[in-house]
């Protein structure tokens, strides 16, 4: 989705771009992935920026782009449980109204309102407009296809880049395949969780490291779920600074009909292997926000990995230490939401544009001084 | 038995042929075995018979291995030390460590498969060692007209007969390609249908370019030659190298057109006819049921008739050690394969398990030579009979290609001309081609062969469901609590739910 939006911009810039991929369009974490626009579950700060200028973007790409990609702005639910958990939630949100979120508290007894199936005992809650949803394997088929169309796309799939090439100062000059060289005074690493790797071939160290995530698809439902709804127990957790590990169900019906329950986390490298507790934990908490989805099946599940960096912002930008190299990932579990912001800040740095905002958090060689992790 | 708490010695799953032969045998061998099925009684689909309730008098009939059955079930009824555990789902196997022991997960309380109305309970079996008998689905290539009324797959018409139900029609023409076709047509001809042809899209000369492998089986050749007669005496002759192209009717099948096909099965322009019939058994092989095992990363080969099937070591043990396979899962073979796998199976993990060798050694041997022949038969006869890539040719653009969705070949081909995917699992994100009930074991091989078409296409790599069966969102809830895998030191602790 990531090289898919970078694309995108760039070639309506006038640029010429070749996409390489070593497996199908939206074959990594793209197609693993919920498809969550959210500013919902971001704090104030770098990444809520982001955030921001995506919704606003992606409102234009669903504009332009087939109803198939499955936009929908259908605002996201975050509910309490406990009072506590209320008042860090109401804090929070008090939060992000002051940097341009729009959110809306919403008392115990007007719950039903927005989803009438919700458990009866929650708190109470808030109301994010704004969060949006995607198909986003759909999303990123359509961006490429329409940039392929512009006739500045090549696109290059099944052939895995074995090499950057560089010139004797340093400077990138393309990568090699298994098919050959490309030339290219630009590369764009928008490799995901394997950042790192495409990183080390151009001799820099980028930490981007897999988290995995399950999801949980159900049968097709009758409408149950209409919003984005998720437990502001992670809000609390992060306000009382605890350790412990979470998971944080998002609850949320489909066009087609299943409902998607996302998604667990855990650091255990490129395992697909099914963790049982993650999902035990995923569908305690979906029949806990909604018991009526006790009775619906899951027909599958499947897992994804988010790169994750240890700031938990993603790396944006030209990489000073390889002129020519830009960075595009570690978006971590945002990478949907946060790619069309990202494509036109790459697109700003290939073409010495303005930046449409300021850049500097996500300045890839922000961990160079750190150790390389083993 | 074990005490409670403690693990089996063995768990096997299937009670089909591979399954009932391992578990007597591990049994007769001292293991404690805790023997899992779907169906409620064991048999599988090979022994598949009427349930006690419908008083069948002779279930046999239909079965010419009936007695190896029985035999069977008298040794497992003999047996100490089996727990049978029928009506279980299994929907995931997991392992904590290497070395560690095996957990099934299973739904139990869904009665039979097709009445899921029910919400079961969840239940976990443990055992030191694990044995997959889990079998094979048909393999299915569509054709316009395939989702009609009438239409039938070969494997279902046996599976009715076999359970004591009726004809799929009076007049049925049988068509795919492989074994299963002749035994299809010989049981519903013996039922009192009437077959007017038998259709199969290979020339049977595929079996002569390996006549080492023919040799050896000559019970092969006689289980063929009684096809061939009882087909003759019911005046059924197959026609090779031709396929049903098109199956045409109103509300049910009422006829189908029959194409001759060229070498990699693309249909002949011209030489079209229709054939008058009221039902269509259409079969082409079966494809091994491996998912649970290749969700865990287990080592898979590439028959030769496109299917996956687990790569196994000379004792069945697969690429994960303390799991075993026999049966189709090993790559399909039929039952007398089964039958031979199963007790080698169980005489490997015995032998691990005790420390003893696995004796004795000559019926160790015995068995082992016995396998390696039916194998290599099985070899010929998936090369014999796999489908050439130019069936597709006859998959018109509205035709229906993933029935529960409903999503047609011209979508797939879209999506992999125009959209970027390459394999079924981006044709899946793309058009949602494998997303419904049956998940994709009806329109995998469809999906696939479409998706080869690009030409830059990476082969399919072998399907991985972590959910082998659907599971109540309440009864995964109601799992006991486990604690997470060891998160790394600088694990992130916050937890945005994106």
């Amino acid at each position: 989705m990531i090289g898919a939006a970078c694309a995108h911009y760039a070639s309506r810039a006038g640029l010429h771009v070749t996409v390489v991929d070593r497996g199908p369009v939206a074959g990594g974490t793209t197609g693993a992935g919920e498809g969550n626009l959210l500013v919902s579950d971001k704090e104030p700060g770098p990444e809520l920026r982001l955030a921001l200028l995506s919704t606003r973007l992606w409102t234009e790409l669903a504009a332009e782009s087939p109803p198939d990609i499955e936009y929908e702005r259908k605002g996201g639910l975050v509910v309490a449980s406990t009072e506590a958990e209320l008042t860090a939630l109401r804090a929070l949100a008090a939060e992000q109204r002051r940097a341009g979120v729009t959110a809306a508290d919403v008392p115990a007894d007007r719950l039903a309102d927005h989803e009438p199936h919700l458990a009866p005992d929650l708190t109470g809650g808030c109301h994010y407009p704004q969060d949006a949803q995607v198909q986003p394997a759909l999303a990123a088929a359509h961006l490429l296809r329409a940039a392929v169309g512009t006739g500045r796309l090549s696109l290059r799939l099944g052939e895995e880049v074995t090499a950057v090439l560089t010139e004797k100062g340093g400077a990138v000059r393309g990568v090699r395949t298994a098919k050959g060289e490309i030339r290219a005074p630009h590369v764009v690493n928008a490799t995901g969780a394997w950042g790192g790797r495409l990183a080390r071939m151009a001799g820099v160290e980028l930490p981007i490291r897999p988290r995995r995530g399950f999801v949980l698809v159900t049968e097709p439902l009758p409408r149950l779920v209409r919003h984005k709804v998720y437990s502001a127990e992670y809000v609390a957790d992060v306000a009382s600074g605890s350790a412990a590990l979470q998971t944080s169900a998002v609850v949320e019906g489909t066009q087609a009909g299943p409902v998607l329950i996302g998604a667990s986390r855990e650091r255990v490298g490129f395992d697909r292997a099914l963790s049982v507790e993650a999902l035990r934990r995923l569908a305690s908490q979906a029949t806990r926000l909604f018991p009526a989805l006790a009775r619906a099946r899951a027909l599958r599940a499947y897992a994804g990995f988010r790169p994750y960096l240890p700031d938990h912002l993603p790396a944006i930008g030209p990489d000073p230490r390889v002129p020519g190299l830009l960075h595009a990932c570690g978006h971590e579990g945002a990478g949907i939401g946060l790619a069309p912001a990202t494509g036109l800040l790459i697109t700003g740095f290939l073409t010495e544009a303005e930046p449409p905002l300021d850049p500097s958090p996500f300045a890839p060689e922000r961990f160079a001084r750190e150790p390389a992790p083993p | 038995m074990p005490s409670p708490g403690d693990p089996y010695d063995v768990a096997v799953l299937g009670a089909g042929p591979a399954g009932l032969a391992a578990a007597v045998t591990a049994a007769e061998q001292g293991l404690t075995v805790a023997l899992l099925d779907a169906a409620q009684q064991p048999g599988g689909q090979y022994y598949r018979h009427p349930a006690p309730a419908a008083r069948a008098t002779r279930p046999d009939a239909l079965h010419h291995d009936w007695r190896v059955f029985a035999g069977l079930r008298e040794r497992l009824d003999a047996a100490e030390g089996v727990t049978r555990l029928y009506g279980h789902h299994v929907w995931s196997m997991t392992r904590e460590a290497p070395g560690s022991p095996w957990s099934l997960h299973a739904l139990t309380g869904e009665g039979d498969d097709d009445d899921a109305s029910a919400p079961g309970t969840g239940t976990t079996v443990q055992a030191r060692a694990m044995l997959l008998a889990t079998g094979s689905h048909e393999r299915h290539l569509p054709f316009p007209g395939w989702t009609l009324p009438g239409v039938v797959s070969a494997g279902g018409a046996q599976a009715m007969l076999k359970s004591g139900l009726a004809l799929p029609g009076t007049r049925v023409v049988v068509a795919g390609s492989g074994p299963l076709l002749l035994a299809a047509a010989t049981s519903l001809a013996a039922a009192g249908a009437d077959v007017p042809e038998v259709i199969e899209a290979s020339g049977y000369l595929g079996y002569a370019r390996h006549p080492a492998a023919l040799a050896a089986n000559p019970g092969k050749l006689t289980e063929a030659a009684r096809h061939g007669a009882a087909l003759l005496r019911h005046r059924v002759r197959p026609r090779t190298r031709s396929a049903v192209t098109e199956a045409h009717g109103a509300d049910r099948v009422e006829a189908v057109t029959v194409s001759r096909l060229g070498r990699d099965w693309r249909p002949v322009p011209g030489s079209e006819r229709r054939v008058a019939c009221d039902a269509l058994a259409v079969g082409h092989g079966l494809v091994p049921r491996t998912e649970l095992a290749t969700t865990l990363g287990c080592a898979t080969r590439r028959a030769a008739d496109g299917t996956y099937a687990l790569e196994l070591g000379p004792l069945q043990e697969t690429s994960l050690r303390g799991l075993w396979a026999a049966g189709e899962t090993s790559g399909v073979g039929g039952a007398q394969a089964a039958l031979v796998e199963g007790e080698l199976a169980a005489l490997a993990i015995t032998a691990r398990l005790t420390g003893r060798r696995p004796a004795p050694a000559r019926r160790l041997r015995a068995l082992r030579r016995r396998r390696d022949h039916l194998r290599a038969f099985a070899d010929a006869m998936a090369a014999a009979h796999a489908p050439g890539p130019g069936w597709t040719r006859w998959l018109g653009d509205d035709t229906e290609v993933c029935r529960c969705e409903e999503v047609t070949a011209a979508r797939v081909r879209e999506a992999v001309a125009d959209y970027g995917a390459r394999d079924p699992r981006s044709v899946k994100l793309l058009t949602r081609a494998g997303m419904g009930w049956c998940q994709g074991r009806v329109c995998g091989t469809a999906v696939a062969c479409l998706a080869a078409a690009a030409p830059d296409a990476t082969p399919a790599p072998p399907d991985r469901r972590l959910l082998a069966t659907p599971v109540p969102l309440g009864t995964l809830a109601s799992l006991t609590p486990a604690d997470p895998p060891p998160a790394a030191p600088d694990d992130p602790s916050e937890g945005h739910p994106s």
